[in-house]
């Protein structure tokens, strides 16, 4: 409809005929102090309401930008390869109560009939690849119990098994202007992008089973990206293709308004 | 009608020269600055919280809180939707802490500490306090700037203000920072003491509001602008009980012998 700047224009225009009517009323002496207080706190109020977006006032927009983009700084000076996380000790697997979501209106499924399902590795790498669930399986794979961290604050226990983001680095080879690496999936064209240390972090895998079953279709089958050194929303299920890439690339959530790093 | 008993004779009609603020103005401004941050902290942390209510590890149950899978009014709560609300958090944070920093550094510079160190004796002080608010004594205790109750008070707070910083990296940084969060029993717990931490200082603020309004509204002038005449506008120098005794002690009204005066 109207731009913001057209919507505060308005607000504007609206306050000085406010004003000027008051002002009129005033001088006439048809107005009392209690009504003229009424008056402008109606008009403040809808000064503060046409300033203010859905999460705070707009002022505050640029501020809790050079926040994100400082506490990735942070983050990223805290991040090692060398932090492993073991699972949380005593821990049940969570299993069947590890929550699943997607974002198509039904369960995304590869459709098999039409073509198998391969995972295309590419972009700034010297051996760009596809591989089909059996050369996948065929990568020197690993099993482990980890911690999914969940954006909303949950989190589970889960026992997966895949091959590691390290090994598929080993055979494709990134190019050094490869900084970024994008995972994207055929659920609805859902993907999120990765800084490339994350990516080979030794726990960051690509998933095919979970507690030695295969994935199932809730759980993001055939295959998966997981790691605890990554918030849930960035382990982007249903996956189709790895990019390797200069640059970021957003993500599904990153681009509705949650930290792209979204690190752990 | 003020109680004459009230006003210990030696103060009475004596005017003494304040040439020095009740508190610095370094309290003052981070008073003000953690009351901002605090607020905001509180409100987008619970909208974080209303994401996932719970405290439990999915597939696991917690004993400690009744209430798992209720969220918190939307009232209570900051930022909109949890994205927005996470930004807040993970921007005012920096404001949180860089201002207690400073605060608790002008503590220990300043020597301000000692107003607020534990010592023997206040617990007991802390329950003459009790009595006197519960009307089971006539004559508020004998203070220093503090009475015993408040001198718990903002040590709990400022320790839980500790508490919930170490406890909120924790569980903003469970990997990078493992060891941290293990230190505290995993995520999920830590998570849990982060609440508490909050939910504690909520409650303290609460109260620590109310007994400014109620028992000594000049403290708003002392945090401000820092103005305060200790010896006629002191809950102490007033024998002020909560809604009791708000206006300060006249000298004129007390039936103080002529000598005195």
């Amino acid at each position: 409809m109207s731009s913001p700047e057209k919507q505060l224009r308005m607000v504007k225009r609206a306050d000085i005929v406010v004003e000027k009517a008051v002002e009129q009323l005033r001088a006439s002496g048809q107005l009392e102090r209690r009504d003229f207080l009424r008056l402008g706190t109606a008009a403040l109020g809808s000064v503060l309401l046409s300033a203010c977006n859905s999460q705070g006032p707009k002022w505050a927009d640029r501020w809790l930008k050079t926040a994100e983009k400082n506490n990735e700084k942070v983050e990223r000076w805290l991040f090692s390869h060398t932090h492993i996380n073991k699972g949380s000790p005593n821990a049940y697997v969570a299993g069947s109560k590890f929550p699943s979501y997607f974002i198509s209106d039904t369960v995304p499924m590869w459709d098999y009939a039409k073509s198998p399902w391969t995972l295309e590795i590419g972009g700034a790498v010297k051996n760009p690849m596809r591989l089909n669930m059996t050369e996948l399986m065929s990568v020197r794979s690993k099993r482990q119990r980890v911690d999914h961290f969940c954006v909303e604050g949950w989190t589970a226990v889960a026992i997966l098994t895949g091959a590691p983001m390290s090994e598929i680095a080993r055979i494709v080879q990134p190019t050094s202007d490869a900084q970024y690496v994008d995972f994207v999936s055929f659920d609805k064209g859902y993907h999120e992008s990765w800084d490339i240390e994350s990516a080979l972090h030794p726990q960051t895998m690509i998933a095919y089973a979970k507690e030695d079953v295969l994935l199932s279709p809730a759980y993001g089958a055939p295959a998966r990206v997981h790691s605890p050194v990554k918030l849930g929303y960035k382990n982007t299920k249903y996956l189709t293709q790895i990019m390797f890439m200069p640059k970021r690339n957003g993500g599904y959530w990153s681009d509705i308004g949650y930290e792209w790093y979204g690190g752990t | 009608m003020t109680s004459p008993a009230a006003i210990p004779a030696e103060n009475v009609g004596i005017k003494t020269k304040h040439t020095k603020a009740r508190h610095h103005p370094v309290v003052r401004i981070t008073h003000w600055v953690s009351a901002l941050a605090l607020v905001i902290m509180a409100g987008s942390g619970l909208r974080i919280f209303n994401a996932s209510p719970a405290f439990a590890r999915k597939g696991e149950h917690v004993w400690f809180w009744p209430w798992e899978g209720t969220p918190v009014p939307d009232y209570l709560t900051f930022g909109a939707w949890l994205g927005g609300a996470r930004h807040w958090h993970f921007a005012m944070m920096w404001l949180l802490v860089a201002n207690g920093l400073v605060y608790i550094g002008f503590l220990f510079l300043h020597g301000e500490w000692r107003t607020l160190r534990p010592v023997r004796g206040d617990i007991r002080d802390a329950i003459e306090m009790a009595k006197f608010y519960l009307h089971l004594r006539p004559v508020h205790p004998h203070q220093g700037k503090h009475n015993a109750l408040q001198k718990i008070t903002y040590v709990v707070m400022i320790l839980c203000g500790i508490m919930a910083v170490t406890t909120g990296i924790a569980i903003w940084k469970p990997v990078s920072l493992g060891w941290l969060t293990n230190l505290m029993g995993g995520y999920a717990l830590a998570r849990w003491w982060h609440f508490l931490a909050m939910l504690i200082l909520a409650l303290l603020t609460f109260a620590h509001v109310i007994m400014v309004f109620a028992v000594d509204p000049y403290a708003i002038r002392a945090m401000t602008t820092g103005g305060y005449d200790e010896d006629r506008s002191s809950p102490e120098a007033r024998n002020a009980r909560p809604f009791e005794h708000l206006l300060p002690a006249h000298p004129e009204q007390s039936a103080a012998p002529e000598s005195v005066k």
